[in-house]
């Protein structure tokens, strides 16, 4: 562990203690927020329990979904639009404000269209992590030498060998960034979607326990789904680091 | 053998314009060459006279606007031929493989058992002298030594023909005469014809059988100088005087060609 | 106008016009249950921006988007330097803006209305959260990455640190500081809007909640047309700024 390291777990148990200290002094009303420690053995006990297994799968299994479909039809569109530089310029301003859309006021469109199940919300989840999978995996490709697609030429390569055995191993790295965008919007449109039309899953459950003043409930989904975000975030940029080590750039 | 290895015959390479106007921009041209058989042939010139250009039309990357090439008899279309390899300038290493994958991917074309590739690869990893480094990243390598994975793979092809970029222009001059001997030793044992770019006089005389001068652009060869080395030669040749004549001449019908090529004339006296 | 701006505008023209080409050809589609065709929705719109009603929405939505911009461009800009101008703290600091800014924050809503109730405040919290971390990281990256030899220069010049900032790092810099910007005025206006949507009676975002809820087709339509052509009117003005700062750099 670096001395950085040290020094983040030092102020991440600090702070986790300051709060700790306000709800049991009184600072923080109960009402608002518990005793981290009593988040822990609440979510323990959810856990434990069972009872909100169902939901947590829903959600989970929806935004993992939404992760794939964004990742592979957003490497697939890089590389299309990558090759064709008018396409590339006109959509360039849509890449650039894609992210202010409100893209849930779709949602009842999308419902009218794919129907009451699980379908809107993965398709919400896919509409926002994809462009962030194209931005990035797009900068990937420009960032290819092009001494690499000179030599796959002199080796007889086509453009389909060529993009699965030069370009997107050079690539790599950076199409590893947008999937980790990716996981954070599947997630978001996801959740979101539950939260705006309650149809099960966590963000239902989140929305139906803060409406009950159920903090035993709240605050573990909470930390279930900020831990199950960080952590997979944290694999891949593991795996993204370890890519950038081999080639020296890190 | 009589019949040259290469030949370009009126090569020119006219590009468009970007925008679509006008003439378009003449790159390179006229251009009549004939490799000989195992030669080793340098060419040396101004920067912008269309080197990198000559190389990609040998290699088959791109079509001439005018005129033909023909590789051992074949006219070259649109693809690099088997038999034809080569190093370029940049670093072309791939970064995410090994570099015994690296070398072993040169084998990619080719229909040789398994036993037969990796024997090529151990002799190339041997030729460059990267035993040692087989299992290492190229990150981990200097330039130097990333070129050699380059070479290697493009060795493991036992290609007939090999051409070379520029492909010791990143490296420190000592490096570069050592890299020169190790060339040397390469085209003996391979008995390869070798095409060396080059903007490096001294390297062009030290190591080239014959050495093409080209003009600023559009390039044109306006002169060939054949050196009469030994075969066996290395680096020590620069000690001898015929080398300074070489050097000399190359720079004589150079000098005029790069002051043009830096948009400059000659002074008048 | 130059050649490059020239091409941007055109291309623009392309994009609107394929939106609303796709856009008509689905209403044919699907139809008044769902959607407005683009002309029903440039008349209601018309109709409606004059109404009063939409007027103290919007007022309550440009007040909400304005505090929280404010907020989360002067706060990442502040962190971003502070951060960027010492090698370790950013080692210790940048994981955790990363870590933030990769967790889905509408997962933290409940805790904010919580905190600070309905209303106003939660709506800015809401905004500046979600724009002040991309704006931080850009320019904490920004600062970080000037060039060496800049920063020997100013101190063979004798500039003292505050003159070295303002004169060298600053300008050098800006071109990333201002991708950040771009990046955390979208994801604020979203954040604004988000928070209205779950937090307010008043303001656009809640509008749209309602709407959705009654399924009020004509409102939905036009917030959103009015919503987007906002977000994209603004994205292009800034792609144009930074176009200039870039060209300058």
């Amino acid at each position: 562990m670096t001395k950085a390291g040290l020094i983040r777990l030092v102020l991440i148990a600090a702070f986790v203690g300051m709060l700790e200290v306000m709800v049991r002094v009184g600072r923080i009303d109960a009402l608002t927020m518990q005793a981290p420690h009593k988040m822990g053995l609440d979510l323990y006990a959810m856990l434990v329990s069972g009872k909100l297994n169902k939901a947590i799968a829903k959600t989970m299994g929806n935004a993992a979904i939404a992760f794939v479909i964004a990742v592979s039809l957003g490497v697939v569109s890089g590389l299309v639009i990558h090759r064709m530089k008018r396409l590339r310029e006109t959509l360039d301003p849509l890449f650039a404000t894609y992210y202010a859309i409100p893209v849930f006021a779709f949602y009842p469109l999308l419902i009218l269209l794919l129907g009451l199940g699980d379908a809107p919300q993965i398709f919400i989840g896919v509409m926002l992590g994809y462009v962030a999978v194209v931005v990035n995996t797009l900068n990937g490709l420009d960032r290819v030498p092009r001494v690499l697609l000179k030599t796959a030429r002199v080796h007889g390569m086509n453009p389909l060998e060529t993009a699965i055995k030069i370009t997107l191993p050079s690539a790599a790295p950076y199409i590893l960034t947008g999937a980790k965008f990716a996981v954070a919007y599947s997630l978001i449109g996801v959740i979101g979607a539950e939260f705006i039309m309650s149809t099960g899953g966590m963000g239902y459950e989140i929305s139906f326990a803060y409406n009950n003043f159920d903090n035993a409930t709240m605050y573990p989904l909470i930390i279930l789904i900020l831990s199950a975000s960080i952590s997979i975030n944290m694999v891949i940029s593991r795996w993204e680091k370890s890519l950038l080590k081999r080639r020296g750039l890190q | 053998m009589n019949q040259p290895h290469i030949r370009l015959t009126d090569v020119e390479m006219i590009f468009s314009r970007p925008d679509g106007s006008g003439e378009g921009i003449h790159a390179l041209g006229p251009i009549h060459l004939d490799l000989r058989h195992g030669e080793f042939f340098a060419v040396v010139g101004p920067s912008g006279c269309g080197k990198s250009t000559l190389l990609e039309l040998m290699i088959g990357l791109t079509s001439p606007t005018k005129g033909s090439i023909t590789f051992e008899g074949q006219p070259i279309n649109g693809s690099c031929p088997d038999g034809i390899g080569v190093v370029f300038q940049e670093d072309a290493s791939f970064a995410w493989l090994t570099v015994r994958d690296n070398i072993a991917f040169g084998l990619r074309r080719t229909a040789l058992d398994r036993r037969e590739q990796d024997q090529r690869v151990e002799n190339a990893l041997a030729m460059m002298g990267l035993v040692e480094f087989a299992d290492v990243y190229p990150s981990q390598l200097s330039g130097g030594m990333r070129q050699r994975v380059c070479i290697a793979r493009t060795l493991v092809t036992q290609p007939r023909l090999i051409l070379l970029d520029e492909p010791f222009g990143a490296l420190d001059q000592q490096t570069r005469l050592l890299m020169g001997d190790e060339i040397l030793s390469l085209w003996r044992k391979t008995g390869a014809t070798i095409f060396l770019i080059t903007h490096a006089l001294d390297e062009a005389a030290m190591l080239a059988d014959r050495i093409g001068v080209m003009s600023s652009r559009p390039g044109q060869l306006i002169d060939i100088v054949e050196t009469n080395w030994p075969h066996g030669r290395d680096s020590r040749i620069v000690e001898d005087d015929a080398f300074g004549v070489v050097t000399a001449r190359l720079w004589r019908s150079l000098r005029v060609e790069s002051m043009k090529a830096i948009g400059k004339t000659e002074p008048r006296r | 106008m130059s050649p490059s701006n020239l091409r941007l505008a055109v291309n623009m023209g392309w994009l609107t016009l394929a939106v609303i080409t796709l856009w008509q050809g689905l209403y044919l589609v699907i139809g008044d249950i769902a959607l407005r065709s683009p002309l029903s929705t440039l008349q209601f719109t018309a109709k409606f921006v004059s109404t009063a009603q939409f007027a103290t929405h919007l007022t309550e939505t440009s007040k909400a988007f304005v505090l929280a911009l404010t907020i989360a461009v002067a706060a990442g800009l502040a962190i971003g330097f502070l951060l960027g101008l010492k090698r370790f703290a950013s080692d210790v600091f940048e994981p955790f803006l990363i870590a933030i800014y990769s967790v889905p924050k509408i997962t933290l809503y409940p805790i904010l209305l919580l905190v600070f109730g309905l209303g106003l405040s939660a709506k800015v919290a809401f905004g500046a959260i979600h724009g002040i971390i991309p704006i931080a990281l850009f320019t904490l990256n920004a600062v970080r990455n000037v060039k060496p030899v800049l920063l020997k220069t100013a101190r063979v010049m004798g500039l003292s640190s505050a003159a070295t900032i303002r004169t060298v790092i600053f300008p050098s810099a800006l071109p990333e500081i201002f991708a950040g910007i771009r990046i955390g005025f979208s994801l604020t206006l979203i954040g604004t809007l988000l928070g209205e949507m779950f937090a307010s009676q008043r303001g656009l975002g809640f509008l749209l909640m309602n709407a959705i809820g009654l399924h009020n087709v004509d409102v939905i339509v036009m917030l959103t047309f009015l919503l987007t052509g906002f977000a994209g009117l603004a994205g292009i003005v800034l792609l144009l700024v930074n176009r200039r700062i870039t060209a300058q750099a």
